[in-house]
């Protein structure tokens, strides 16, 4: 191969740049790649830090691959902040120095915590959790909490409600919505959470908004103030309004600020990429979270994706086209995305948007903590979405009915087969046929399996 | 709650203390009668002799007893070897017998009230610290603080657990007489069960029952709302219970051979064993019955039902070894190591048992069928190198007693030689898979962390690829505690069960060959 000897740098050791380093490494034996990041010394599962925090697993039970992995696949890895990088020279400058020569860089730099200038904001504790160093310094306050105060409903803020509750600590919990996620969730889902919340003695507050953080003498946070005047007495704040992309070194240091400037990086809110994940300068890519597409890769997709599947099929697909003879853009499939809301597991497959939009119904079936609603076509009937709470679904099951266009009749009539539960858990399908009769007048079956299918296992 | 926890922890650790504490009390004598009435003929002429300076006097503790015993039997035996008087050598044991007969402790005189404050005591204290367990929580499973745990991740609470088993396990394997006061404790119940005195294999089949049943209902109420679980767990005191407890004892008052009808060669390694064929053989029908039963067991049992619902019908639902693993064990259960190098170290220790206990068994049945003409008595020492260092050593000591230090399945992931067949099985010819659910895994790792076996689950799970691996016992945990509905235990079609070169879907880019 004719760039045999390149040396790829990727800036980021999370799922996308991992992924990506992987999968060069899988295709070209030859390539020279190194990871950068000033985070940790190795790839650990973002998504499991809460766990770290609640004594479910230690740092290294997070890192996916062992320790050698690295050296076998010849990745090398450092663990250093890049400050600046000089696109001409084609070199990047480490926070101690060092200059570390590329030809192909990947920018996969992730994310930091949204702030939206409230006073008190950089008091002492006050933060946002996204990185390993956030949580080290959410170990560091927890000592002196007595009560903690998450803004933001969302994934991070009742994650990090959770973490506070696994040590017996109070938690206030203000979501500026009306229920509990609701941009995303339709509102029975969002109430159905919002109960859950509050079964687990968080004190939930919705529609409430941060209006300060107050100090004490120290500069720490004693208190947080309302819109509404209320004050609430805190040693803690969690700020969990959602995530930017992290350029904040290539902002300072490398943006571009005129047509004319031919080695500034093209930035928006985040790095600017096209279809296959290029930047203005080439040569150099961004994947993942700090990715910000200049055109939507589909129409049911944001120009940001910060997700942890997203991010690893960037990494995927910008490694084929590094290594194969052409290049594809980035086309995602069928959205699918999953959570868990303390006990209650999140599974979504396809488009189910918060409220209804035109020409699209909807069918929705809810018992205790299981839930689960079906988007539909109003016109033919095919199914464009689901959203499940408390039951595990098959995810290829979803992926092709919505691709292919089921039917209603056709996806409930084979509902036992997208079931993805453990054995023995107790099955709603009957449930849910008989509701969906009810609503629609329509009788779908279900036949019940034979003693034999039944004794000899779950997919006879 | 919380008190009525406290509480129950104080009165558990009384209950350990005593315990403890009981096999070292009470006065011993040895009398002439006594040796009459436990030493067989053979032995007696020279052991009356031998013991008669020990008659009538008083010993003050168990120790003085045992170690003057000791001085004078092995001091006749060596002299015996000496002279070369082979004939005349006693290889029998009789130090816990006699130890057990010269009693005269308070526990001889009260076993109820002994058993009352020691063990009864114990599960007391344990049911009060499980029962209010996550009571007023919603149901699922809490893992907090596992690794704040002292006693769940090595910390000093764990060594001292580890070692108090593992010197648990080495005075009962080798030095039961020092542990008579527990034995005697337990006659009364083993009498109205069997209608025979307690042996320590009873005493000690009556603790790791209990334990079983108290660590099971905890299973209950730590998986509550798994239902999964919660029938596993059911299954597997149940069968310690009825089939490894109770059936056997009262097949000894029926004066039938001790027997559990649900331990399989080659984990019941001695099975084939002279003694045990000629029991069976000697028992009439229901003898015979347990000989064909436990040989359909290994010929089409253990292949066809791991073939529908691979090993875990055995290690996880209905094994005594397992039982004790997924109940005492299950808090210990993170501890196992995920190492690739430690799944190499497995796949020949676990081999090697295997290997070892079908070459001995072979011999036994050789040597059996030709008379003692092959090998004459050296399957003797065969077995009691296997006893000594696979059934004692291993399954005991370091099965259970390495709890807290390696996880609870040390003995079933690389020891146990049933294990490896139904794992072969299991591996090769099975319709029992883990099922990953297409892109969902977000590679957190709590799916290995609590693997009891060590498998990396999640390095399976994150590139879509089924596990199919043949030390899987189907405990389900992977499953429970993945936070993403990734994992599914299944039974199914062989075809596409084991994906060598999984796909990831999601991405309709390019097609992620893994």
């Amino acid at each position: 191969m004719s760039n045999s000897a390149r040396k790829i740098v990727i800036i980021g050791n999370g799922i996308s740049g991992v992924t990506c380093a992987r999968h060069i490494r899988k295709k070209d034996g030859q390539a020279e790649i190194l990871i950068i990041s000033g985070e940790t010394d190795h790839f650990f599962s973002r998504t499991a830090l809460m766990y770290i925090y609640m004594g479910h697993m230690k740092y290294e039970h997070t890192k996916p691959y062992e320790d050698w992995f690295w050296d076998k696949n010849r990745i090398a890895l450092k663990k250093a902040w890049v400050t600046q990088v000089d696109f001409d020279k084609k070199e990047l400058l480490l926070a101690e120095g060092e200059c570390i020569p590329y030809n192909t860089l990947i920018l996969a730099t992730g994310s930091k915590p949204n702030t939206f200038g409230w006073p008190g904001q950089d008091l002492e504790g006050v933060q946002g959790l996204y990185s390993m160093q956030d949580l080290e310094k959410m170990e560091k306050n927890t000592p002196a909490v007595r009560r903690a105060v998450v803004v933001g409903g969302g994934l991070i803020g009742i994650e990090m409600a959770e973490m506070f509750r696994s040590r017996d600590i109070p938690v206030t919990f203000l979501v500026r919505e009306s229920n509990f996620w609701d941009n995303v969730l339709p509102k029975e889902e969002a109430q159905l959470i919002n109960r859950h919340i509050r079964t687990h003695h968080i004190d939930l507050r919705l529609e409430t908004e941060l209006e300060e953080i107050l100090s004490d003498d120290t500069g720490r946070v004693r208190a947080l103030k309302t819109k509404s005047g209320e004050e609430i007495a805190c040693e803690f704040v969690g700020l969990t309004v959602g995530v930017r992309p992290n350029i904040t070194f290539l902002e300072k240091n490398n943006k571009r600020l005129t047509d004319n400037d031919k080695t500034g990086l093209d930035l928006s809110l985040g790095i600017l990429v096209d279809a296959y994940f290029k930047t203005n300068i080439p040569d150099v890519f961004a994947i993942g979270d700090c990715a910000e597409f200049r055109e939507r890769p589909a129409a049911d997709r944001k120009t940001i994706e910060q997700v942890w599947y997203t991010g690893r099929m960037h990494g995927e697909t910008l490694a084929h086209n590094l290594t194969a003879n052409s290049s594809v853009p980035y086309l995602p499939g069928v959205w699918f995305n999953s959570a868990k809301f303390m006990d209650i597991e999140y599974q979504t497959y396809g488009q189910v948007p918060p409220t209804l939009e035109p020409g699209t119904d909807t069918f929705y079936w809810e018992k205790d903590r299981t839930a689960i609603r079906f988007v539909y076509n109003s016109s033919n009937d095919n199914l464009l979405g689901v959203n499940a709470f408390g039951w595990r679904l098959r995810h290829d099951f979803f992926d092709t009915a919505i691709s292919e266009g089921w039917t209603m009749a056709t996806v409930l009539g084979q509902l036992d087969k997208a079931n993805f539960n453990p054995e023995f858990f107790k099955n709603h399908i009957q449930e849910v046929l008989a509701k969906y009769r009810q609503k629609t007048g329509r009788s779908i079956t279900i036949k019940k399996p034979s003693f034999f299918h039944r004794l000899i296992g779950s997919r006879a | 709650m919380k008190n009525i926890q406290y509480v129950g922890i104080a009165i558990f650790l009384m209950g350990l203390l005593a315990f403890s504490v009981i096999p070292f009390i009470g006065d011993y004598r040895l009398e002439e009668e006594i040796v009459r009435e436990n030493v067989k003929e053979i032995h007696q002429e020279q052991l009356l002799e031998v013991l008669s300076p020990m008659y009538g006097q008083t010993y003050t503790s168990n120790f003085r007893f045992i170690g003057d015993f000791n001085d004078r039997f092995s001091t006749h035996n060596e002299d015996l070897k000496e002279r070369q008087e082979w004939d005349n050598v006693i290889w029998d044991d009789y130090a816990f017998v006699l130890t057990k007969a010269s009693s005269l402790g308070p526990v001889n005189e009260r076993p109820y009230f002994f058993l009352l404050i020691s063990v009864v005591l114990a599960v007391i204290g344990g049911l009060m610290y499980i029962l209010p367990l996550y009571r007023h929580e919603p149901d699922g499973i809490k893992n907090d603080g596992i690794y704040f745990s002292s006693m769940k991740s090595r910390g000093l609470l764990g060594i001292i657990t580890g070692t108090y088993l593992i010197v648990f396990y080495i005075i009962l394997y080798w030095f039961p007489a020092y542990l008579t006061n527990l034995v005697l404790m337990v006659d009364p119940l083993s009498m109205a069960l069997s209608g025979n005195p307690a042996s320590q294999w009873f005493l000690y089949g009556f603790i790791y029952t209990l334990a079983i049943l108290v660590m099971g209902i905890r299973m209950f109420r730590k998986y509550k709302g798994n239902a999964y679980q919660t029938i596993r767990t059911a299954s597997v005191m149940f069968f310690q219970l009825a089939f490894a407890f109770m059936l056997p004892e009262i097949l000894v008052l029926l004066n039938m051979p001790w027997h559990d009808f649900k331990n399989i060669w080659p984990l019941d390694y001695s099975f084939f064993f002279e003694y045990r064929i000629d029991g069976m053989v000697s028992s009439g029908a229901l003898g015979m019955f347990m000989l064909i039963w436990g040989i359909i067991l290994i010929v089409v049992g253990v292949p066809l039902f791991t073939y529908f619902y691979g090993k875990r019908w055995y290690c996880s639902w209905v094994c005594g070894c397992g039982g004790l693993a997924e109940t005492l064990g299950d808090p210990y259960r993170q501890l196992s190591d995920k190492s690739l190098k430690a799944w190499k170290v497995e796949r020949y220790l676990v081999h090697g048992v295997l290997v070892f206990a079908v070459v001995m068994t072979a011999m036994t049945i050789a040597n059996y069928f030709m008379e003692f003409g092959l090998l004459g008595n050296a399957t003797d020492q065969v077995h009691s190198i296997y006893g000594f260092m696979i059934g004692s050593m291993f399954a005991g000591v370091i099965g259970t007693g390495f709890y807290p230090f390696m996880g609870n399945r040390v003995w079933c992931r690389f020891g146990c030689p049933l294990a490896a067949y139904l794992g072969i099985v299991q591996r090769f010819k099975s319709r029992f898979r883990i099922t990953t659910n297409g892109g969902q895994c977000i590679s957190c790792g709590n799916c290995s962390t609590y693997c009891e076996m060590g498998i990396d689950v999640r390095w399976y799970a994150q590139r879509g690829q089924n596990i199919v691996r043949a030390s899987c016992v189907g405990c389900g945990v992977c499953s429970a505690v993945c936070p993403r509905g990734v994992l599914k235990l299944e039974n199914g079609e062989e075809s596409g069960r084991v994906s060598d070169m999984p796909i990831i879907i999601g991405n309709k880019s390019i097609t992620v060959k893994n």
